[in-house]
């Protein structure tokens, strides 16, 4: 489904990633790992449109997605979370979901300001779908709250429900359970599979490796900008390369 | 009551307190100076939208409310042209200009877009100087008629009061159903998070050049007002001190909130009148307020209110809790 072929980035002289190709089926669980610095996030960064490879190709189904952005790749369903979660803090948990649903909606500038009949009609379908992806996170009773009071575990799940409203086709989730507790990320895990029971592709960067080996059925492992291998969890588990790799045993 | 509920009983009593005020404030000058607090309100609206909203700063819009008196007046002195055609006209002139420049500039970050719309500015209060056989040139340009409907001429502070403050709430009351509907979320999406904005979809270049184009629009409407009001214009009205104003009034009123617009627009309109001692040195009283406000209540003057009335009601209620 989601295919990133032969992805090159430099950053001056520096190589994030060298000759990197991923991918992955549709419908499946992907992980992808690596020690500190292994290029995990710049390779999310160029897949969902944020920065540019140096060489290399995207690919969302057979469309070539190389130099689309963002925007336009929220239209085509591919969504992603941040890590250093990206919230729109001085909006109420609610109003933060229901931009999600900005590209499910259409109401321009006029009959906006005019408030026809038709855009109040749209406002409050948006409201009610934004309600039912919170509870599908079982945050609606956090509804009113100010996004930047959340706590840590909360904001992450809020950018999950508001990424969920777009109702992607693939969502890439960049470290979802950095700053959660254990019981939070076994929630978090729950939410996983109950994303891809709708028959959505997730691929997640993780260091949480219990996470990734419960959830994941395919995973990739990058180490200083290259591919290391790919394979299931047992297999990059029983791999010497990854072992040393995140050892540093020659 | 519901929150839209008492939105809109909260806008009914605003807009009732201001049409009633003519009636208990007989003396010409009062009214004289609520009619420029109409205008600089419409003003202060507009760049909120750009600014307490999209989170984009404008140094220049002065320009555009410049172009809206200069264009009124120029057609309606030198062609005869009808005053309301012109308005629109003018209007359309001013955010056509908004939305070509917008897509290059629009492109640029803070400090940059800071200093690009300050150039603008400058450009155009040269051009409104230097043009002399259009703008009269310093000396500005005079005998600009009054607006007419049918025999009703717009020709004393108690008409023009009228005629300003109905546009103004009108004004008020689009923007903050645009500020309440998708394209607001969107425009403080952008203004929290550029980035995870664009992830959800949001065209964010697109989204800022349109909403500079609307703020144009309406601060060219507010310039061809004041040129009818006044009948007499003169491009001292349209420099970079202006400009810094408008963004004083916004950011003392409270950045996203289309009331404090009006109450930014309130005080630095009827501040002169107390500054005056101090000549030309009030930009530096402008700089200083905005200093102050920004490091103690980035909020604005209208959240320290909600603060303060918030504050109010729970003492009020405790007491009320206490006796029952």
């Amino acid at each position: 489904m989601l295919r990133a072929k032969n992805i090159t980035k430099t950053f001056g002289g520096l190589t994030a990633l060298d000759d990197v190709t991923l991918n992955v089926a549709a419908g499946s669980i992907t992980g992808i790992i690596g020690p500190n610095g292994a290029g995990k996030t710049t390779l999310f960064n160029i897949i969902t449109g944020i920065y540019t490879q140096t060489a290399g190709e995207v690919y969302l189904d057979d469309e070539n997605i190389s130099f689309f952005p963002p925007e336009t790749l929220a239209r085509m369903g591919l969504v992603r979370t941040f890590q250093n979660v990206e919230m729109f803090g001085q909006m109420t948990v609610l109003e933060n979901v229901m931009v999600g649903l900005h590209t499910k909606s259409r109401s321009g500038f006029l009959s906006c300001a005019f408030k026809l009949p038709r855009q109040i009609r749209e406002e409050k379908l948006i409201k009610e779908k934004s309600i039912r992806w919170l509870e599908f996170t079982d945050m609606t009773d956090l509804a009113g709250m100010r996004a930047d009071s959340l706590p840590f575990g909360k904001s992450r799940l809020l950018e999950i429900s508001r990424a969920m409203a777009l109702e992607p086709r693939i969502i890439l989730l960049d470290e979802p359970a950095a700053g959660l507790n254990s019981r939070e990320t076994l929630q978090l895990a729950e939410l996983i599979r109950r994303i891809r029971e709708l028959g959505i592709t997730v691929v997640l960067v993780e260091h949480d490796m219990d996470l990734v080996m419960d959830i994941c059925e395919t995973i990739f492992v990058l180490n200083l900008g290259k591919k290391l291998t790919q394979g299931t969890p047992r297999e990059v588990q029983e791999n010497p390369a990854v072992i040393s790799a995140y050892l540093g045993v020659s | 009551m519901t929150k839209e509920k008492r939105q809109i009983t909260i806008f009914l009593i605003f807009s009732f307190v201001l049409l009633v005020i003519p009636f208990s404030l007989r003396e010409s000058y009062l009214l004289n100076v609520m009619v420029f607090i109409g205008i600089h309100t419409m003003l202060a609206v507009a760049l909120n939208l750009l600014m307490g909203y999209a989170g984009q700063i404008s140094l220049g819009h002065a320009a555009f409310f410049g172009m809206g008196a200069y264009i009124s007046g120029i057609f309606t002195t030198r062609f005869g042209l009808d005053p309301w055609l012109v308005i629109i006209m003018a209007a359309l002139c001013a955010a056509a200009i908004a939305f070509a420049m917008g897509f290059p500039i629009l492109k640029l970050k803070g400090h940059y877009l800071a200093m690009a719309t300050l150039g603008f500015g400058i450009i155009i209060y040269i051009i409104f100087n230097e043009t002399v056989n259009w703008t009269g040139g310093p000396s500005g340009l005079s005998g600009i008629p009054n607006l007419k409907i049918g025999e009703l001429v717009f020709d004393n502070d108690f008409h023009n009061y009228y005629l300003v403050w109905i546009i103004t709430l009108g004004v008020m009351l689009l923007s903050i159903n645009l500020s309440q509907s998708r394209i607001g979320r969107a425009l403080r999406a952008v203004h929290d998070s550029e980035v995870a904005a664009r992830v959800m979809g949001i065209n964010a270049w697109v989204l800022k050049v349109q909403i500079f184009t609307v703020s144009a629009f309406i601060s060219a409407m507010a310039g061809s007002l004041y040129a009818h009001t006044m009948t007499f214009v003169a491009p001292a009205s349209f420099g970079f001190n202006f400009s810094v104003e408008l963004v004083t009034m916004v950011v003392v009123g409270g950045l996203g909130s289309i009331y404090g617009s009006f109450l930014g627009a309130a005080i630095l309109t009827t501040l002169p009148e107390f500054l005056r001692v101090f000549e030309d040195f009030d930009i530096i009283i402008y700089g200083l307020m905005l200093i102050v406000i920004t490091m103690f209540m980035p909020g604005g003057l209208i959240s320290g209110l909600q603060l303060l009335s918030q504050k109010f009601f729970l003492k009020f209620k405790a007491k009320a809790d206490k006796g029952a």
